[in-house]
């Protein structure tokens, strides 16, 4: 989580913002999850059958919750920019889609790490776990597709489009793969039942730090996409002033400003 | 603006490009089948266990064969820049996508038609008995893999590395209706045959959302 934070209080400020206000909210998210971590570590009752492995269940649930907040943005975005086409949209599906997929691959490596001393093997093909596995590739090629294109307006609309068609397959492939699952009974997850009240507080707080740790980095990460479009567009300005002949592509300029 | 009539007038188009050549069925139904002979190598199945991977092999097959046939659909259109004479005809621009998906799923299912009689020989099973129910799970599958596909040709062909990219954003989206087709057939290949409810609606459902969606944002791929 170190190297999370670290990242964050990167000096660039697009925003033009004084850098201590910055350096004070990196600082107090970090703070933040140094909490959260003592709370999982320290607070949080030991779980009676599974012991001290359970307690990877309060960073793994709350990165789970953490990447469909993220997700629920990108497609949120891909909406609005398609229907306003203001460049800030596109920087946001992207900023929170990045870190969407930090999230799931956390969960996806927490999850192996928690079963494989409780059920015995790393992975199994069960409906939650394949559906967790889709959804990370899903969004591994909504990034892929938007760094194949070059001009910055054509990917912002062409990975809209994409970013809705796998948002609507979500619930298709939860469905799919849990009927799939469920015709061949399987060891279940043990979900149901109840949480003891001091677990289900530390997993809130934890939930908390980890959104802390969204916000702040879908922030950072807008920042470097407002400067990159900043970049493509100069770019291809002065492409453009080598080439008059390319009129069309400056009126798709002008439209951006 | 107009829908019905210039998706008619493209349909014929597509379909006429195609018959001129045939060059997409006869690689496709090739294609198809050098899978599923290569398949029977790599398993070697007993008549009991080719019944029941049969199912999968050929929802997979069609499915490596799609993402790689309905790739031309758009890129042939960049040769001549054609696609931009059709935006500027003045029609609803998911006119030009309906008659592509049209023309996709004409072309998979006449492959099909085509290749259903050499799988059912080659895997032992016995398709007769149960054609229509069959007949259904092809046309609402190869529905799905006409929709995303044909949409997806339109994202992947704006890019790099076009033809690497179709599969790959392809492949995931299609999952569900991947494992609702292949349950499904495979339901019909049981003894006693099961014609099963739960996959064709989670199948059908595939198909109407998929369009909706495609009819609600598939004009924005068409901006210039």
């Amino acid at each position: 989580m170190a190297t999370l934070s670290a990242h964050t209080t990167s000096p660039t400020d697009a925003a033009g913002r004084p850098n201590s206000a910055h350096l004070i909210e990196t600082l107090s998210v970090a703070l933040l999850l140094g909490a959260a971590g003592y709370a999982a570590l320290f607070v949080a009752p030991t779980e009676r059958t599974m012991g001290v492995i359970q307690r990877i269940f309060y960073f793994h649930v709350p990165s789970w919750w953490t990447a469909f907040v993220a997700f629920a943005i990108v497609v949120v975005s891909n909406v609005a920019y398609l229907r306003g086409r203001k460049p800030k949209w596109d920087w946001l599906a992207v900023s929170a889609a990045e870190v969407g997929v930090a999230f799931v691959t956390v969960g996806l490596v927490t999850g192996p790490i928690w079963a494989h001393p409780v059920w015995g093997i790393w992975w199994t093909w069960d409906a939650r776990l394949t559906s967790a596995f889709v959804l990370w590739v899903l969004y591994v090629s909504y990034l892929l597709l938007r760094d194949l294109i070059e001009e910055p307006e054509r990917r912002a609309v062409i990975s809209a489009v994409f970013g809705i068609f796998a948002a609507v397959d979500i619930p298709l492939v939860y469905f799919s793969i849990w009927f799939f699952r469920t015709q061949h009974p399987q060891p279940v997850i043990g979900d149901g039942g109840s949480l003891d009240p001091r677990m289900a507080k530390v997993l809130l707080f934890c939930w908390a730090a980890m959104m802390g740790v969204l916000v702040l980095m879908v922030r950072q990460r807008y920042r470097v996409e407002a400067l990159r479009w900043e970049v493509d567009r100069l770019r291809l300005e002065s492409a453009q002033d080598a080439n008059e002949s390319s009129s069309r592509q400056g009126t798709a300029m002008g439209e951006s400003q | 603006m107009a829908f019905a009539r210039p998706t008619a007038v493209l349909l014929g188009k597509e379909l006429r490009t195609e018959f001129r050549t045939r060059e997409l069925l006869t690689t496709t139904v090739v294609f198809v089948l050098m899978v599923l002979v290569l398949f029977s190598f790599t398993f070697d199945p007993t008549s009991v266990e080719s019944r029941r991977f049969a199912p999968g092999l050929l929802w997979l097959a069609l499915l490596f064969a799609g993402s790689l046939m309905l790739h031309p659909c758009f890129t042939r259109e960049q040769v001549n820049d054609t696609l931009a004479a059709l935006r500027l005809a003045p029609m609803d621009p998911t006119a030009i996508l309906a008659a592509k998906i049209l023309a996709n799923a004409c072309f998979l299912l006449v492959a099909e038609a085509v290749l259903l009689p050499v799988f059912a020989a080659l895997y032992n099973l016995h398709v007769w008995a149960v054609l229509w129910q069959f007949c259904v799970v092809l046309v609402l599958g190869t529905l799905a893999l006409a929709t995303i596909g044909t949409v997806f040709s339109a994202i992947s062909s704006q890019a790099r590395m076009r033809e690497l990219l179709l599969p790959l954003l392809l492949l995931p989206v299609l999952t569900p209706a991947l494992i609702a087709s292949t349950e499904a057939t495979a339901g019909l290949f049981e003894q006693p045959a099961y014609f099963s409810p739960r996959w064709i609606a989670l199948l059908a459902a595939f198909d109407v959302i998929f369009l909706t969606v495609t009819w609600l944002f598939g004009e924005y791929l068409f901006e210039e």
